[in-house]
């Protein structure tokens, strides 16, 4: 792995000596984030939200440990313990309000970096694993986020744990047994807040896991760039320290102003306030709706509002939510484009700005809204469009699309020229 | 080869299939549209833009008004509405001192067991105990309100939205129906027990107005009760119930922002130090 011109550890002193013959961890740290890692020079702040991501990740685990040490998981004091430590607790409200917030921002700069990955198509060769692993921890993170919204036992805890175990009722014959299995009873009680605690406590570990995959999967063949070409020599590249780092010091100050903002000012903003009701299942919610970050699913899976054949409409509506981000996993071999960035290709470029993004945004708008029109109407145009583009549209402009010309190098991207450009082969798309 | 290519027209019939779906669902929405005549919601009113001690980002308690709040709650609302999450202790947030609290506690009777039978009875309160509830269980709770189990207020402003001026508004809202209202729909007439409000969604509710005349209580600090004096006052009190630790909230939001802008401009003006040494120079 890595460039031939990486820079190699050499431990200093004795004690890093003795380290390093034992156990090699400053050189592994080295080289993962430190000199060691030569990282394409020209990343923009777009490639920043992978630290994020991390990080949030980071903050989910510190705040939920410290919650999971005050919080009960019984249907009969959930709801109470969770006012206990927003009022009794010391410090309660804070770590209370920055997980809840903390998993939002988790789901930020996670949608932002996967939309980067999309527009740059950084799932090609030879990234596809990265990809995959990263749709995993995006699955992991929708299972952990969902059952970690139960916990407090409001309205919209247990309205959308009966909504989304519901989903499984809708498979044929054996719908209802799994439905009844997953919650340990008929409907969401004791028995299903304990596991979807036990496992809210767990799933975040084993997203750290995947995470190391992940990024050990991407210290094979190394960053992505805004130009899609590859590294080719040592001007392409900085050290990941003290370049990187320095960059991403400060796009994490950026997100951690932002995110303290909605801590400290706007805590609520991004919450239902019916899950401030306590759990009631003899009182039906007028809305049931998800948090903000499952609205474009939620869109998805509501646009099926009629029987497609023999395909009742509910499985219709569950079968293409979760394909729809299923299909995430084919994208390397559904875009065969040779190149990779969308600045260099021009018709892949309007489909993304113009179609996909605008159909991600009214999904977004009518997931969280009534199930009333103009929003189903919407939801069903957005719908059709989502499955277009990456099932029907991406493969076909791979196909005809005819990509601008590439710049030989990053270091000719960046500089202007590059000392060893070969006049006559900087046109041809060098990938 | 061969295997891409039914890689990617496999692709493709699923997308025309789930596409298909979702327009034919978008079609015989449509049709549906166009031949049935849409349900319309009642049209209720939002909640009154009101200005409050605690808005905004620098905002505090006007503990005078939360006095008078607790007062309004305590004489009128507690009735027939709980409390639960707000022990007595709290009260020292807003202004009493620990004997005040004490002597307010122990003018509570609170549920206890009499240590000489072991029968359930009631003893009078200390600053631990939770505000009492009115009725002993939620049977009872709605047996005596017409099958309308009156909910806590503890934390009615954050489980409304815009939740103070919801509840303010509410209680000043309290008026008969508009004709034109009823002639647009006559479903929202009140029904027999129930009281008409435009701001409540259903436009009818099961509370009877609780504050009606003005001197329903009398004030201590001397502030004229009109209804729109005790509504705002009780509705800041639920502020307060809901959230005791905003204002404290906020007011370390501040240190932490203005920590992190110093910050963040360090590690800008570090980033574009160490970057210059690689720039293209212009």
């Amino acid at each position: 792995m890595s460039f031939p011109w990486a820079r190699q550890y050499e431990p200093k002193n004795g004690l890093t000596k003795f380290l390093d013959e034992r156990l090699p961890l400053p050189r592994l740290v080295y080289n993962a984030i430190g000199a060691g890692y030569p990282v394409p020079r020209n990343l923009s702040y777009f490639w920043n939200f992978g630290v994020l991501a991390g990080f949030f990740l980071v903050v989910q685990i510190v705040t939920g440990v410290v919650l999971a040490m005050h919080y009960a998981a019984n249907a009969q004091v959930a709801f109470a313990t969770t006012e206990h430590i927003m009022r009794d607790v010391n410090w309660g409200w804070l770590m209370r309000y920055a997980h809840a917030n903390g998993a939002s921002f988790f789901f930020i700069v996670v949608y932002l970096h996967i939309f980067r990955g999309l527009f740059y198509s950084s799932y090609k060769a030879p990234r596809e694993m990265i990809w995959l692993l990263g749709v995993v921890i995006f699955l992991l993170m929708m299972a952990t986020a969902f059952m970690g919204y139960v916990l407090p036992w409001g309205q919209m805890s247990f309205w959308g744990a009966k909504v989304i175990t519901g989903l499984f009722g809708a498979i044929p014959l054996v719908g209802e047994p799994i439905q009844v299995w997953l919650l340990g009873g008929f409907a969401p009680d004791n028995a299903a807040l304990n596991r979807f605690f036990s496992l809210h406590f767990l799933l975040p570990f084993v997203i750290a896991g995947v995470v190391i995959l992940h990024i050990w999967a991407l210290h094979i063949p190394g960053s992505s760039n805004p130009t899609g070409v590859e590294v080719k020599s040592e001007s392409d590249t900085v050290p990941f320290h003290p370049y990187y780092t320095a960059k991403d010091g400060f796009g994490l100050g950026i997100a951690l102003l932002a995110y303290f903002a909605m801590v400290f000012f706007l805590p609520n903003a991004l919450g239902h306030p019916d899950n401030y009701i306590e759990a009631n299942p003899l009182s039906t919610p007028a809305h049931i709706v998800p948090e903000w970050y499952f609205w474009p699913f939620y869109a998805i899976l509501r646009a099926f509002t009629v029987d497609f054949f023999f395909v009742p409409a509910k499985l219709m509506g569950v079968i293409a939510m979760f394909a729809s981000i299923l299909l995430w996993f084919f994208l390397p071999w559904l875009d065969k484009s040779p190149v990779r960035s969308g600045h260099y290709r021009p018709l892949f470029r309007k489909f993304f700005w113009f179609g996909l993004i605008p159909a991600m945004i009214v999904l977004f708008i009518c997931g969280g809204a009534p199930a009333e029109e103009p929003y189903v109407i919407l939801s069903q145009i957005a719908t059709a469009y989502y499955f277009l583009h990456f099932l029907v549209i991406l493969p076909i402009i791979s196909s005809v699309e005819k990509p601008e010309p590439l710049p030989y190098s990053i270091t000719e991207a960046v500089l202007g020229s590059d000392k060893k450009v070969v006049k006559g082969e900087n046109t041809s798309p060098a990938v | 080869m061969l295997k891409l290519l039914s890689v990617r027209l496999v692709a493709m019939l699923v997308g025309l299939v789930f596409a298909v779906a979702a327009l034919w669902a978008l079609v015989i929405g449509l049709i549906a549209l166009a031949t049935e005549e849409p349900a319309g919601h009642l049209p209720y009113e939002k909640p009154m833009d009101l200005a409050w001690s605690f808005d905004g980002p620098f905002g505090n308690w006007d503990k005078a008004q939360l006095q008078r709040g607790l007062k309004v709650y305590d004489e009128v609302c507690s009735a027939c509405h709980s409390l639960k999450f707000v022990a007595f202790r709290d009260l020292e947030q807003i202004g009493y001192s620990e004997a005040m609290v004490k002597a307010y506690a122990a003018a509570k009777q609170v549920p206890g067991i009499d240590p000489n039978t072991g029968e359930a009875t009631t003893r009078p309160g200390l600053p631990t105990d939770y505000f009492p509830s009115p009725y002993p269980n939620n049977v009872a709770a709605a047996v005596a309100n017409n099958n309308a189990i009156p909910p806590d207020l503890s934390l009615m402003t954050k489980a409304r939205g815009d939740g103070t001026n919801y509840v303010a508004s509410l209680l000043m809202g309290y008026q008969e129906p508009s004709a034109e209202l009823l002639e647009e729909h006559p479903e929202a007439a009140p029904g027999p027990g129930l009281y008409h409000n435009p701001y409540f969604p259903n436009l009818n509710l099961a509370m009877a107005p609780p504050l009606t005349t003005a001197g329903q209580v009398t004030y201590d600090d001397g502030t004229e009760a009109t209804v729109e004096q005790m509504s705002k006052d009780v509705a800041a009190f639920l502020t307060w119930t809901a959230e005791p630790t905003m204002v404290k909230r906020k007011q370390t939001g501040w240190p932490v922002l203005i920590f992190l802008l110093f910050a963040t401009v360090l590690a800008y003006m570090s980033k574009k130090q160490i970057w210059s040494a690689v720039k293209p120079k212009k």
